[in-house]
């Protein structure tokens, strides 16, 4: 596992798109932050990081989608899968070490991230200071939520031996699982259904983990949300021996 | 300790790409492969390297099930697929790193001296695989499988698309390891299979139509030369 892993972050690291998509998604999350009217900190003045929480999950669907989409599909299309199959690793520790490959260097993107929360902190009022704890449990909440992305692009790359395929394969599922199960919930006319249909929306989960309520059924809602992705792309990989 | 296949099959769909075949082969032995394309001999190699597994039959590889020890047997077994499907983008040295790593292997820095030097890589340890030429790349796939030091080697066409003289010492490096290793090689090439094999297995439409020595298959034939005797067993269309 250990060797596919070193592999993935070798390679990704030694190609071109690893910077671009880390760039954009830090100038991005910049932009709002820093630049843009109505969104930026000193024109809100509130000393946190609600921006950043608020509009990084809908850029990790494309950042987290693009760091995913060439971890099968690229085998696939190479063939290089019949000497990666052929050796003594099983399909689960191959998939295994593509995905935590993927989720360290999405956890590698967010770190710089860090230095808008010392820029804020330092700018708080000496005397409130800012609200620590609810930063920590957020981005506790957007690393589930892009290990979330990272099952479903690893699901999406195993569909298809094109690269783009995968992306917006990976891009339209995971929008739909925090983007259109999050707003069924505000849709009136469904009532009580939609609330429960929002339920098993990313979005439910991660908002409540970012409000500071570390509450163990989200946690578990993650976890069985990753593992879902996971079997289900062992699936698709093996059905090469059906 | 070889490879024993007993009445394996393989279908795709409704075609039945292989059909019960059985062969046997010992250590120390360099067998052939040969067939039409679209014989069924890639489909053959694909599940003794474990790629995709068998519709029936029993395959045991040195002395184990393929079914039931997959993972053991792959520690056992190196595999040079079809087209040599390589990473591109990646050094040769590198590959090569990661390809004994995957196999578990325990000297990692001495198995990847002895590959190199094995399939005489050395000038090219520190280039791109990309930028090899098809015959260095040949090599690299060959490195490869050989890395862990397998008792079974599967080669898929090894020296296809090489240039005559990249061919000889293909066949040069084959013949040299066939001496310890149990050896089975798909060729379309008849001087390759009069040069290194010992024993030929013919392949037609998933069957086998012929698996005997080379001499006594050339007996049989009353001195037909080795092409002719493969054109008279697999040509359906008749002499041109």
């Amino acid at each position: 596992m250990w060797a596919v892993f070193k592999k993935e972050i070798r390679s990704f690291l030694g190609s071109f798109i690893a910077y671009i998509v880390m760039g954009v998604f830090l100038l991005i999350t910049g932009l709002f932050i820093w630049v843009i009217e109505e969104t930026n900190v000193m024109d809100i003045g509130l000393a946190n990081m609600q921006v950043l929480f608020n509009i990084a999950p809908y850029i990790l669907i494309f950042l987290v989608s693009a760091i995913t989409m060439r971890s099968l599909s690229e085998e696939k299309r190479l063939g290089t899968i019949e000497i990666l199959t052929t050796r003594p690793v099983s399909d689960f520790s191959i998939l295994m070490g593509k995905y935590l490959a993927a989720l360290g260097l999405i956890i590698f993107t967010l770190l710089p991230t860090l230095f808008y929360y010392y820029s804020i902190s330092t700018l708080a009022d000496p005397l409130q200071g800012t609200d620590v704890g609810a930063t920590w449990s957020s981005y506790c909440g957007l690393i589930l939520l892009a290990a979330s992305y990272a099952s479903i692009g690893l699901f999406a790359s195993a569909l298809s031996d094109n690269q783009i395929v995968s992306l917006v394969v990976s891009m339209v599922l995971c929008f739909f699982w925090y983007g259109i199960l999050g707003l069924l919930g505000d849709i009136e006319a469904l009532d009580t259904i939609g609330k429960s249909l929002e339920w098993f929306g990313l979005d439910f989960h991660y908002k409540s983990i970012s409000r500071g309520v570390f509450d163990t059924r989200d946690l578990l809602y993650f976890l069985g949300f990753i593992a879902s992705f996971i079997g289900a792309s062992k699936l698709v990989f093996e059905s090469r021996k059906w | 300790m070889g490879i024993k296949v007993t009445n394996l099959s393989k279908r795709y769909g409704a075609q039945w790409a292989l059909n019960t075949i059985s062969f046997s082969v010992s250590p120390g032995e360099i067998v052939g492969f040969l067939g039409p394309n679209g014989a069924g001999k890639s489909t053959t190699m694909k599940i003794l390297a474990g790629f995709i597994p068998q519709t029936a039959g029993d395959v045991t590889m040195c002395g184990l099930d393929l079914k039931e020890h997959s993972l053991e047997i792959r520690k056992k077994v190196g595999y040079l697929p079809e087209n040599n499907p390589l990473y591109l983008d990646m050094y040769v040295a590198e590959f090569l790193l990661f390809s004994a790593e995957l196999a578990g292997v325990k000297h990692i820095k001495n198995a990847i001296e002895k590959a190199i030097e094995l399939t005489q890589i050395v000038d090219e340890r520190k280039k791109k695989i990309g930028q090899l030429s098809k015959g260095y790349r040949q090599r690299v796939g060959l490195a490869h499988a050989l890395i862990h030091d397998p008792s079974i080697l599967i080669l898929d066409e090894p020296s296809s698309g090489l240039d005559p003289n990249q061919a000889i010492e293909m066949r040069s490096v084959i013949k040299q390891l066939g001496t310890e290793k149990t050896i089975l090689l798909s060729t379309h090439i008849m001087q390759e299979v009069e040069a290194m094999c010992s024993r030929v297995i013919i392949l037609d439409h998933g069957k086998i139509i012929a698996d005997d020595s080379l001499i006594g298959l050339k007996e049989t034939a009353k001195g037909l030369s080795l092409e002719a005797i493969f054109r008279n067993l697999t040509n359906h269309v008749g002499s041109i």
